[in-house]
């Protein structure tokens, strides 16, 4: 028998478990007469929960299209596959626009990755829609011609919970002390925040630097107690928000606990009796609108639960892009950036019509502070949110809530 | 002011070091026992997690904590019995990739039953909220999970040292060789074992479930840790596990008090410095059949 020393043998387990992060590629298989369209999406890590929504949504939308004749007659050929991690992403989407000849890219829910797509997107000239990632800076200092941006970004978000405290009386001259993910995204939101801090007089007494990885928030919630804020605020994503919510709630600390981010997804995952507070979000399935009744239908029938807001972003983004290549009648890059550039506009399942703002390639849109529904009026486990007014409210134009030319430090090279 | 504040983490720190122990101590028994480096430990874990969850909605939580991580262990004995029993005397990396293989099976099949999405739970009323012990902060729920571990290893160690089960178990572990030649059979202490560990681990999970995310892919996020502690305190050592345990919790919340952001990488840099100086760990012990 041969004998291993035990250094070895732990040697090769560590490299085990570093293999598992890596995941597989999928088999691509080649045919004819079709548009291929590439999806990264992250389906493992804090993100992958969200993100196997959105999969499911891209997959409605691309059946869909199928069935009622596909795109200038031809039918989708969507591959879907795991991002994993910036690197990965950028590697991906590379492959697909060079070896398996996507016309257009769509997906992605982490800030970092999206940058390297945007960029991939960039040096082949093809048109890459940015469906989950909310950093400002994606549309601002780093946007390119070929990237078009679908969620609400984070100034966005801020302003709507904003508003929605201001109203309470929560923010004006109130200590407050943020949690937030050390990624891009997470830096690009405590930004937003502090701008919103300095505007309506509030004061950032503490903030923590969380690594994605961390799933134990204890010590944190300690130097929270210790720093005595009015409002504790959460600027974390993905399975970080389900996490801190739940230990929050265990700990039971006497300051509300608020957001300027959260999926729905993460909502449900935390449980009823565990999330309070005001949080803001883009898109929840109570809407009521044909489009979006008609979307929560078929996601439901088709899947056995509730659409998440990444599924349906992930679904009208692939359906106003099958709109607008039958509209333009071309699947031409340039083509398609001109025919967005119009603001032309797209019904999304919301009460407003939405647009690509031309200059920044926003998707601009309403969006809706939450609070949270008590536990015994909720009809079923998604039952939860309770949408406060849409903001900006129904007489003010929407880009009211957007970052303005002059704080978007977005240019185009043409 | 400032030193309470770095006391209160590194108590802090102690209680979350507690928890960890209950995957850990496992994962280096069944190491030390059978030489298996057991990849799918994390999957035993989430399994605790997921019927933990499940079990509450009927029973609940007290029950489900309960009856949970003795489900699992159950799972643990086919586990051991089929699969690896194989694989004491094969070649070691025939058993890495059987558990490495497993614990994706274990992944896939959490999926298909209870989907991607994770499903949540509950702390009981009673349990929520927090305790001030002298100027310190503590939550209630992991004083009762702190508790439970702490008999637990009592009762390990009782078990292992003053028990003819543990003697027998711990001349396996040193000398495999001499005990067959006594005319022991090794294999039903093994089976007894591997069922500890499991069960230990989806008590962990059983745990957790309130206070973390319960996932599909929650296993492999325990792992990484389980084997770091596992590689700090050295292989074969009861104790060594625990102290390891420990000093992991406690360095993670001195790193935190002072450079959050630096908070995970921490306990990475602490296996890197203890492997630097003590290759075999804190306590690790010479083991002819490893070397």
């Amino acid at each position: 028998m041969i004998r291993y020393p035990r250094r070895t043998l732990l040697r090769a387990g560590a490299a085990f478990v570093g293999a598992s992060a890596l995941g597989f590629p999928a088999i691509v298989k080649g045919q004819a007469e079709k548009i291929r369209i590439g999806h990264l999406t992250p389906l493992t890590g804090f993100l992958g929960v969200i993100g196997s929504y959105a999969q499911l949504g891209v997959k409605l939308a691309a059946e869909e299209i199928n069935q009622s004749g596909g795109i200038l007659g031809k039918q989708i050929d969507l591959l879907s596959e795991d991002s994993i991690n910036p690197a990965t992403a950028s590697t991906k989407a590379q492959r697909m626009l060079e070896q398996d000849g996507a016309m257009v890219l769509l997906g992605e829910i982490s800030s970092a990755s999206s940058l390297t797509i945007m960029q991939v997107a960039e040096r082949n000239k093809k048109v890459f829609f940015s469906t989950g990632a909310r950093s400002d800076a994606l549309r601002g200092k780093n946007c390119n011609k070929y990237s078009f941006h679908c969620d609400i970004p984070n100034t966005v978000m801020v302003n709507a919970v904003g508003t929605a405290l201001s109203q309470k009386g929560m923010v004006k001259g109130k200590k407050f002390f943020t949690l937030t993910a050390d990624y891009i995204f997470g830096h690009d939101l405590l930004k937003a925040a502090k701008t919103f801090f300095g505007a309506h007089e509030a004061n950032l007494i503490g903030d923590e630097l969380i690594p994605t990885d961390a799933t134990d928030f204890s010590p944190y919630l300690l130097k929270v107690r210790q720093a005595k804020p009015d409002v504790v605020c959460c600027n974390l994503a993905g399975n970080q928000v389900t996490n801190l919510v739940k230990q929050y709630a265990e700990f039971g600390l006497p300051y509300p606990l608020v957001g300027f981010n959260l999926n729905t997804g993460d909502a449900w995952a935390a449980g009823a009796g565990n999330l309070t507070g005001t949080w803001p979000t883009v898109w929840y399935h109570t809407l009521n609108n044909p489009t979006s009744h008609a979307f929560v239908a078929a996601f439901s029938k088709k899947y056995g639960k509730t659409p998440e807001n990444h599924a349906w972003i992930d679904y009208i983004t692939l359906k106003l892009l099958a709109e607008a290549i039958n509209t333009a009648k071309s699947t031409d890059s340039n083509e398609l950036i001109a025919y967005f550039e119009k603001q032309a506009q797209f019904d999304i399942g919301k009460a407003r019509k939405a647009y690509f703002r031309s200059w920044d390639h926003q998707l601009v849109q309403e969006a809706y502070p939450f609070t949270v529904k008590p536990k015994d009026q909720m009809k079923d486990q998604w039952d939860m949110l309770v949408l406060g007014e849409a903001v900006p409210a129904a007489g003010d134009p929407l880009e009211t809530i957007y970052p303005t030319r002059e704080q978007n430090p977005c240019e185009m090279k043409a | 002011m400032q030193f309470e504040f770095l006391l209160e983490q590194v108590v802090n720190g102690l209680v979350l070091g507690g928890y960890y122990l209950l995957i850990a101590l496992g994962l280096s028994l069944i190491f030390s026992v059978g030489g298996i480096v057991n990849l799918a430990h994390g999957a035993f874990y989430a399994l605790g997690a997921y019927v933990c969850v499940e079990l509450t909605k009927r029973l609940g939580f007290g029950a489900a904590v309960v009856i949970a991580p003795f489900a699992v262990a159950l799972l643990g004995i086919l586990f051991e019995r089929f699969i690896l029993r194989r694989f004491y005397t094969a070649d070691p990396i025939l058993s890495l990739l059987v558990t490495f293989g497993l614990a994706m099976v274990a992944e896939q099949a959490i999926r298909m039953i209870w989907g991607a999405a994770p499903v949540s739970t509950e702390i009981p009323q009673g349990f929520r909220g927090s305790v001030i012990v002298g100027d310190f902060l503590f939550s209630r729920y992991r004083l009762l999970i702190l508790a439970v571990v702490a008999a637990i290893l009592l009762g390990i160690w009782l078990l292992l040292h003053k028990t003819s089960f543990g003697r027998v178990v711990r001349a396996g572990i040193q000398r495999p060789d001499m005990v067959a030649a006594l005319g022991i059979r090794l294999q039903p202490y093994m089976t007894a074992i591997v069922m500890l560990g499991v069960g230990m681990a989806a008590l962990g999970g059983a745990f957790f479930a309130p206070i973390t995310t319960v996932h599909p892919a929650m296993g492999a996020e325990i792992m990484t840790i389980a084997f770091v502690v596992v590689v700090i305190g050295g292989l074969g050592s009861f104790w060594g596990v625990v102290i390891a345990a420990l000093l992991v919790g406690v360095v993670r919340g001195i790193a935190i008090h002072f450079e959050p952001a630096a908070g995970e990488a921490s306990i990475y840099i602490l296996m890197f410095l203890v492997l630097l100086v003590r290759p075999r760990g804190l306590l690790g012990e010479r083991i002819e059949k490893f070397e």
